[in-house]
């Protein structure tokens, strides 16, 4: 709690920074739409105003920076401008009844939030699989382990358009599978490294002791590596979750999808309306706080059962 | 079929030879870490070629890893271009700017530990987020060259490396700082001697997670805009226009960058943080 103080102040700090810029960033759209409407600025022409410095223009309109805070299509949107897009995206839409139409976020919000879901629980699987097999044999880690590490290297941006094209020639309808495997690709490193710390975690005495009670190899499995890993195992499901919505999103954004937060993105972007590409930015980041949230309200549930002190 | 039956085989002789080798008298030697996950990698790429030979898949699918090559070696200009568009002007660029804006920032803060507890989640959060889809906005705003790749590049790496780099400055104990205050150590001195060497290994790790992000929003951004070269241009246009074999030669070459990248750091890593406990054990 004693973090509140210090957590407002920088996010207020990051407010005000935004709100400076607007100026700035909004100055020649505000002029240009000024001098179309007769107002005299200084300079008075655009083809002079391209020449000028944003500061010498600063310093020259200072009447016209008020404008600049209330430009449609704005090269920087306001954080007020964005707040309303969403609400009106979200909220509104969702009191009239219109939730899952086209042009609301939550609809697209839902398709991503499949996707990340399904790349995550293969991811997790993946992960916690390769896990189990890498810490009971040893050649598979050492074979499987460089690979692993190579493929997270590999920018999966560049595969992305390769897995919807491969997976479209093998009749499978839609984008959600290829969408879910690119998450499950960058959400099951963190869960495989987690995992095989998590498992190797109990100390040479406790795995004595269980052999000192003849227990089998998935008795030792069961009482001691695995719940020792749980810890760990949550750890990296934080991080596997932020990571899987990345995949679901870095999916949608170069591949022409028409559905799902990174398509709004995209489609923002052809029809020319940065309040959008804002909005559904700010939704994707919404989701993930409350993804990561949940996963850790999960994990101080499990852990208090299990009573492992916190 | 016959050609998919040999892949099999040898993907089955691979297996077997490398649980063998793991077994053997040689099981200690740092080789065998290098030869296990060669010989894998080969059986992999023979199952591929197998595959796409017996049941002849179209080039325009899912090309064979011989094609994939021959493609590679005839454009190497054309991608040695793209490679210095995309990875060094975009890529590079953008992760040594951001990198050491991140550095030049967490050792301002550090000075303020209420700016430190402010940032610290606010830093971890961003980190998590999709920041990838700032991309068309700062396209937008940069111009379709190099110059709107390294912005994207300097916001994905900035949280991480800002996140990394605070902690590590603050990986100092309390008693090794008390034995600088009882030296007469002023700020300075403190930092380079103690507190800057102590974050290197958090440092690395920022580092090694930026080489990655840095590739991922140099590629992401060109397909928003690019110049008529670069991975990602050359990637979102081979697609549409079905020149599939050069897309995975541009693939073949963000892999070799990438891991190259983040080897040159994991090797950066272990010339300066030869002291800690995790570069000792490998010895």
């Amino acid at each position: 709690m004693r973090n509140v103080l210090p957590i407002l102040s920088v996010l207020g700090g990051l407010l005000a920074l935004w709100y400076l810029a607007v100026v700035p960033m909004n100055l020649r759209t505000a002029l240009d739409q000024a001098e179309r409407a007769g107002v005299s600025v200084v300079p008075s022409t655009a083809i002079e105003r391209r020449e000028a410095s944003v500061w010498y223009l600063m310093l020259n309109n200072s009447d016209q920076f008020a404008a600049t805070y209330d430009i449609q299509r704005s090269r920087l949107p306001t954080p007020d401008q964005v707040v309303s897009e969403l609400w009106k995206t979200t909220g509104a839409m969702a009191l009239r009844g219109r939730a899952m139409t086209k042009r609301s976020l939550i609809y697209h919000g839902w398709i991503t939030l499949q996707s990340t879901l399904w790349g995550f629980l293969l991811g997790t699987l993946v992960g916690i699989v390769s896990a189990v097999v890498m810490v009971y044999s040893r050649s598979a880690e050492l074979t499987l382990m460089p690979w692993a590490i190579i493929s997270q290297t590999i920018p999966i941006v560049a595969l992305a358009p390769m897995i919807i094209v491969l997976s479209s020639q093998l009749g499978i309808e839609g984008r959600g599978v290829p969408k879910a495997i690119i998450s499950a690709y960058l959400c099951f490193f963190p869960i495989l490294v987690g995992m095989v710390k998590g498992l190797r975690s109990p100390d040479p005495s406790q795995l004595d002791l269980l052999k000192t009670y003849h227990a089998s190899a998935l008795q030792v499995f069961i009482k001691l590596r695995l719940p020792a890993a749980v810890p760990f195992l949550f750890t990296s499901l934080k991080i596997g979750i932020a990571a899987a919505l990345v995949g679901t999103i870095v999916g949608e954004l170069p591949t022409g999808a028409i559905s799902g937060l990174g398509a709004r993105i995209l489609i923002g972007d052809q029809f020319g309306t940065p309040l959008a590409i804002w909005s559904a930015l700010f939704a994707a980041a919404i989701m993930a706080g409350i993804l990561v949230t949940l996963l850790d309200l999960l994990q101080r549930m499990t852990l208090r059962k299990m009573g492992v002190a916190h | 079929m016959t050609s998919l039956l040999l892949a099999l085989l040898f993907l089955l002789a691979a297996l077997v030879v490398n649980y063998l080798l793991v077994r053997s008298r040689w099981q200690d030697a740092t080789i065998i870490k290098f030869i296990l996950p060669a010989v894998f990698g080969l059986a992999l790429l023979f199952v591929w070629e197998g595959l796409v030979r017996s049941f002849e898949v179209s080039p325009v699918i899912l090309p064979a890893p011989l094609a994939i090559a021959d493609t590679f070696l005839s454009s190497l200009g054309l991608l040695w271009q793209d490679f210095i568009q995309t990875v060094i002007k975009g890529a590079m660029t953008g992760f040594l700017i951001g990198c050491t804006v991140a550095f030049a920032v967490a050792i301002a803060i550090d000075r303020s530990s209420f700016l430190t507890r402010g940032l610290l989640p606010i830093g971890n959060f961003v980190a998590a987020l999709p920041i990838i889809g700032i991309a068309p906005i700062l396209v937008n705003w940069f111009g379709f060259d190099w110059q709107s790749k390294a912005a994207v590049v300097v916001v994905m790496v900035f949280f991480p490396m800002l996140v990394n780099s605070v902690q590590g400055l603050r990986a100092s104990e309390a008693i090794q700082r008390d034995l600088m205050q009882t030296y007469a150590a002023n700020y300075f001195q403190t930092l380079i001697k103690l507190r800057l060497p102590a974050a290197m290994p958090f440092i690395f790790n920022g580092l090694k997670i930026a080489t990655t992000l840095a590739l991922i929003g140099a590629i992401v951004a060109e397909y928003f805009g690019s110049p008529t070269r670069g991975m990602g241009f050359r990637i979102s246009t081979g697609v549409g226009s079905l020149a599939i074999d050069l897309v995975w030669a541009e693939i073949v070459m963000a892999a070799a960058a990438g891991t190259a990248f983040f080897g040159l750091m994991s090797v950066l890593e272990q010339r300066v943080t030869f002291w800690h406990p995790s570069q000792r054990s490998k010895r």
